[in-house]
């Protein structure tokens, strides 16, 4: 394969090794301190920074402000967009002001419903679902066209990621709707946070038996527990989400001052099962308000350094 | 049909403290079958609102009517004679007829007694749900006759979302997740095949966002 | 009637609206129903109406449900006396007395 953007997140995995992306979640405020600071502690673990977009559907600095911050400190965003919030003139919109800052990476997603959030009497969109904002992207990228056909001027060019959960129902479909991703456009999956690995493995195999791992690049979605509380917690109240009971009982065992720790240590065991596995073209560490612990993460896993001459 | 839901006591009362002489006029379709205004439920207000005036020391009237519909000029026509002595209706009609009774009787204050809620089924007696929106432009042959519009609520065209948990959607244990319902439904008519065809983007412009909607039909006008 | 199911919400409100002090609805023992539910509709009837009475001013406590199986006549009485007794401590319906004053 050979890349079609200069994402330095494409080149990586281009280059047959292992790729490493973590996230930042921006602040409730305008001071951009907070990104900046994050990016500061993991720049040198990663190829790439995903910013997430109104996560869980609280009102946030914006991914896309987000992104061209870390641009301006020269690293490499991943531009995280949800379809709850804006209609296609506003996606379209906000990937040309994404690329006008040479941000070359975006994900594609649908957004928490946002009941969940600080704003549950609002209003959502929805007008485009995550596997149509897919086919945009692509659209805009390789024919230089916007959804009405006008054609656009410095067509956007970015590496077009989604999100894929093994662990959500029904199972016997998400192999599927991987497949339907790919056809969409897909070039790079980042998953959810894997705990079941049993799971994680099968959902592999059955995409490895439809050739779809040579489709498409997968990123292991990695999250460390911070304690046995938020281990429950993930597993009986985050939807879609698998915490086997094993694990819980893992970091219960261990006394509390030492389960930091230990979640540090089943997350590094987690990347370092996966790297074996056939399909996996990296890792997406997500260690949400916990970011000083990605290079530790990063390092015991055997990925750094990241690769500097591409 | 059309599903709503009676406007609490208080709510109402507050509209028409001022007036000394009401309608309440019902209407015996879908607010009927769904007894949020039909004339057993015109009843029930009138006699409520009856005790509450009367308890307030004012002489208040209250009159009953229950209109085969309020949405047809012929049903609302019946009330010309009448309603010039009436100071104020409260319609008990979906939001569709206390608007055209509004529009009919220009010089009457009309208020609505429901809150309109949607179109949907009854499930059984007392228990009313979703079931379509009204986008105009009907894709239920390509979704095995189960709505994503009107019963995902993110109204996905390509679902399910990663939220998808045990069959119901994210947002609430008692929301069935309408992919999980596609796609069992697909399974069991053995076109689970269909299931990897992209939906394409939809035309929205027949639904609510292109603006208020008219159907109509040259061929039987008159 | 011949079954506290028949009893309707508006024929209680009805009767507050006329005056009545209090109304008092005597039904079979639940699950004894001749008529299968039909006292079971007649509970869910008055707490609809306990509702409405609280919220126009007349007060839900002047409506109340008992259930006895047909052959317990001296409690049917000690029910009476009960209501009665209550009604009396409420005092007259407020309605009759507002009006009054309007009059």
């Amino acid at each position: 394969m050979s890349v079609k953007t200069p994402s330095r997140l494409e080149k990586v995995l281009d280059s047959g090794q292992l790729a490493v992306t973590s996230e930042c979640g921006p602040p409730r405020g305008s001071d951009p301190e907070a990104i900046t600071r994050k990016a500061e502690m993991i720049k040198e673990h990663v190829d790439a920074i995903n910013i997430t977009d109104n996560q869980t559907s609280v009102t946030r600095l914006s991914s896309l402000a987000s992104c061209i911050h870390l641009k301006l400190m020269g690293l490499e965003p991943i531009l995280q967009m949800v379809v709850r919030d804006r209609n296609r003139i506003a996606l379209q919109s906000d990937i040309l002001g994404a690329a006008s800052f040479d941000i070359h990476n975006i994900l594609c997603l649908s957004g928490d419903h946002q009941t969940f959030g600080d704003s549950p009497q609002g209003q959502n969109v929805f007008d485009l679902d995550s596997m149509q904002l897919i086919q945009t992207v692509r659209l805009m990228r390789d024919e230089g066209k916007f959804l009405g056909g006008d054609p656009i001027k410095r067509p956007p060019a970015m590496f077009v990621g989604a999100a894929a959960n093994p662990f959500a129902d029904p199972f016997e479909i998400r192999v599927p709707r991987l497949a339907k991703k790919i056809a969409a456009g897909v070039e790079f999956i980042q998953t959810q946070c894997i705990y079941n690995l049993d799971k994680f493995e099968l959902w592999m195999k059955q995409a490895r038996d439809r050739g779809l791992h040579e489709k498409v690049y997968i990123l292991a979605g990695v999250t460390p527990f911070k304690s046995a509380g938020m281990a429950k917690y993930m597993k009986n109240r985050v939807p879609g989400m698998d915490v086997p009971d094993e694990v819980v009982k893992r970091m219960a065992g261990v006394p509390k001052e030492k389960q930091a720790q230990e979640g540090i240590n089943i997350c590094v065991e987690t990347i370092q099962r996966l790297k074996e596995l056939e399909g996996v073209s990296g890792f997406h560490i997500m260690a949400i308000e916990w970011e000083e612990k990605v290079p530790e993460i990063v390092e015991r896993s055997g990925l750094y350094p990241r690769p500097k001459d591409l | 049909m059309i599903v709503a839901n009676k406007k609490p006591i208080e709510e109402i009362i507050e509209m028409v403290k001022g007036y000394r002489k009401i309608l309440i006029a019902g209407c015996n379709e879908c607010v009927t079958v769904c007894e949020a205004g039909g004339k057993k439920e015109v009843g029930v207000l009138a006699s409520s609102m009856r005790m509450f005036f009367m308890n307030e020391g004012l002489k208040t009237e209250i009159d009953e009517i229950t209109l085969e519909r309020q949405c047809d000029h012929e049903y609302l026509e019946e009330l010309r004679n009448s309603i010039d002595q009436y100071e104020a209706v409260v319609s008990l009609a979906c939001g569709v007829g206390v608007q055209f009774m509004a529009e009919k009787y220009f010089a009457t204050h009309v208020y609505p007694g429901v809150n309109t809620c949607f179109m949907g089924v009854t499930e059984e007696r007392g228990v009313w749900s979703e079931r379509c929106q009204g986008c105009g432009k009907c894709i239920l042959d390509r979704t095995a006759g189960i709505c994503p519009i009107s019963r995902c609520a993110k109204r996905l065209l390509n679902g399910p979302c990663g939220g998808s948990t045990k069959g119901k959607c994210e947002i609430s244990k008692d929301l069935d997740c309408a992919w999980q319902l596609i796609i069992d439904r697909l399974k069991e008519l053995g076109r689970l095949d269909e299931y990897e065809e992209i939906a394409p983007i939809k035309d929205w412009s027949t639904e609510r966002a292109g603006g208020p909607r008219k159907v109509v039909r040259e061929d039987v006008r008159q | 009637m011949p079954c506290t199911g028949k009893v309707d919400l508006l024929h209680i409100l009805r009767a507050f609206e006329r005056g009545a002090d209090g109304v008092y609805v005597v039904g079979c023992m639940e699950g004894d129903c001749r008529f299968d539910r039909g006292n079971l509709r007649a509970r869910k009837r008055v707490e609809q109406a306990k509702a409405i009475l609280d919220k126009v001013g007349v007060g839900g406590e002047r409506v109340k449900m008992f259930n006895l199986s047909s052959g317990e006549g001296p409690r049917f009485a000690e029910y009476a006396v009960e209501m009665t007794k209550k009604i009396t401590e409420m005092g007259p319906n407020p309605i009759k007395e507002a009006m009054g004053k309007a009059a």
